[in-house]
């Protein structure tokens, strides 16, 4: 297990080689399908919140709002990242993301983007939303929640040592490509 | 709080917290199978964690508690709009106690009201039976899967797929290529072939009610399953798609007549994160028995 801590720098992501598996510490910020477009249409992030050398994280966690009006997180694995597919490359290029956790990987132009800008993609295990939350130790702020609804909003959480695996690096290598690959020929082998 | 109301939100709670045992018990074989320190293995050792950490505390096992899809057989005569209103009001409660996401979106203009209630949501299926019993399934089916379901009008020329069982083996079998880890594999299949556009995917979606240890009673149904799980987990997509022994953990299918124009094979994928429950209740709407 490699250790991934803020600040999540260029030398530090460019570091890490698909396959590997990865425990992240420090702020991350959520940021899925509302996120994407909003940005994508040439939306500016509200006051305060920054990607430079940040993680983004597609998730719609569920939040539990408390008396004192702070939030617990009471589940929160990764959602789908295809979706964020024809946004994600300008999001890495344009908000100087260095990592995108999600699930179920990403495409080329993703793939292409981790390489010339220096980012990686980092699935998170899908469902597993209580070990996942238990890794979240404070929920730092919320943005666009009224906008967007609890799930698409922007939330600022603190995480430490949450696991993931590196399947697209900043190398221009990708899990999903090659097992794609893989299974493509064998499933021919047998049709 | 009526009874019924009571023993709704205890179903749903249940639904959304605890993994049925026929899919657990199918997980861990799956993470025995998968070779040790491989990634394949490590995910399958987080989901495991995750299945007891979501029943100690009694919190979702994913976030996305998904589209909330109720079975309900009941006698003739039964009031099914009463029913239906106060599973909503269910609804409501459980995403107040946070056993749902608030994961229900106005298409039309994006709001979320964060009640889980609106139009086709929740969906009931109500069927009606010659029998007193009250029985009340339910599925919590995410996004992330459903995304991934698939639907192919045969003949299909780009898969090579004619209207025979061969043609509907290649659809489903492209159906699992194309899902690869996207629905949060590994997946279970239920498959309707025939019926309509709709009808296709509504029945395929019954079968998701079917235990993952039952075998088909039609001989020639119960080959093609075997055969799309052996094969579907010789491709090494692995869970998650990280490459691995486990791309499926079961495969249920079902045939509906068709007219002579058509012959669809509609593929529903679920999730690991199987959530799916039932309950029979007595005459007072208590839970008389857990059905999985």
């Amino acid at each position: 297990m490699i250790k991934l801590s803020f600040p999540f720098t260029e030398e530090k992501v460019r570091a890490l080689k698909v396959g590997e598996e990865v425990l992240i510490s420090g702020v991350v910020h959520t940021g899925r399908d509302a996120v994407h477009k909003y940005l994508h249409e040439g939306g500016v992030l509200p006051e305060g919140v920054s990607f430079q050398n940040g993680i983004i994280y597609h998730c719609g966690p569920v939040m539990m709002k408390q008396p004192d009006g702070s939030y617990i997180c009471t589940a929160a694995g990764p959602t789908t990242s295809i979706r964020e597919e024809p946004y994600q490359w300008q999001v890495i290029r344009d908000f100087g993301l260095r990592g995108v956790i999600g699930k179920g990987g990403m495409g080329a132009k993703t793939q292409a983007a981790c390489k010339e800008y220096g980012c990686v993609y980092l699935h998170g295990i899908g469902g597993a939303a209580q070990v996942l939350a238990e890794c979240i130790k404070k929920v730092r702020n919320v943005y666009f929640l009224e906008k967007f609804g609890s799930p698409e909003a922007i939330w600022e959480l603190d995480v430490v040592d949450f696991p993931a695996v590196v399947t697209i690096d900043a190398h221009g290598n990708s899990l999903h490509a090659e097992v794609y690959e893989h299974s493509k020929a064998e499933l021919a082998k047998r049709v | 709080m009526s009874q019924l109301q009571d023993s709704l939100v205890e179903l749903i709670r249940r639904t959304s917290a605890e993994i049925p045992d026929d899919v657990h018990q199918s997980i861990l074989k799956s993470l025995e199978n998968e070779k040790k320190g491989t990634i394949a293995a490590n995910a399958f050792k987080i989901i495991d964690q995750n299945i007891a950490l979501a029943k100690t505390k009694s919190q979702p096992i994913c976030q996305d508690t998904g589209s909330i899809l109720f079975y309900v057989d009941v006698p003739v005569g039964y009031d099914q709009i009463t029913f239906a209103e106060t599973a909503r009001e269910a609804v409501k409660l459980a995403t107040k106690k946070g056993y749902l996401r608030q994961n229900s979106v106005d298409s039309l203009t994006g709001k979320n009201d964060g009640t889980n209630v609106g139009p086709g949501a929740p969906a009931f299926h109500f069927h009606q039976h010659r029998s007193a019993e009250v029985s009340v399934r339910l599925v919590l089916k995410g996004g992330g899967c459903e995304n991934v379901g698939a639907q192919y009008s045969l003949p299909d020329g780009s898969i090579d797929a004619n209207r025979d069982l061969d043609g509907c083996r290649k659809a489903i079998l492209d159906a699992v290529l194309q899902a690869q880890g996207k629905g949060c594999g590994p997946g279970v299949l239920g498959v309707c072939i025939g019926g309509d556009r709709a009808t296709g995917y509504e029945i395929s979606k019954t079968q998701l009610l079917r235990r993952l240890d039952d075998r088909n009673p039609n001989e020639q149904l119960d080959a093609l399953e075997q055969d799309i799980l052996t094969t579907a987990n010789e491709l090494g997509i692995g869970p998650m798609g990280f490459g691995g022994k486990t791309t499926l953990l079961g495969v249920k299918i079902t045939v509906a007549n068709r007219v002579p124009a058509s012959y669809f094979v509609s593929i529903s994928y679920m999730c690991w994160a199987f959530r799916r429950q039932g309950v029979i209740l007595d005459a007072q709407s208590n839970v008389e028995k857990w059905l999985y």
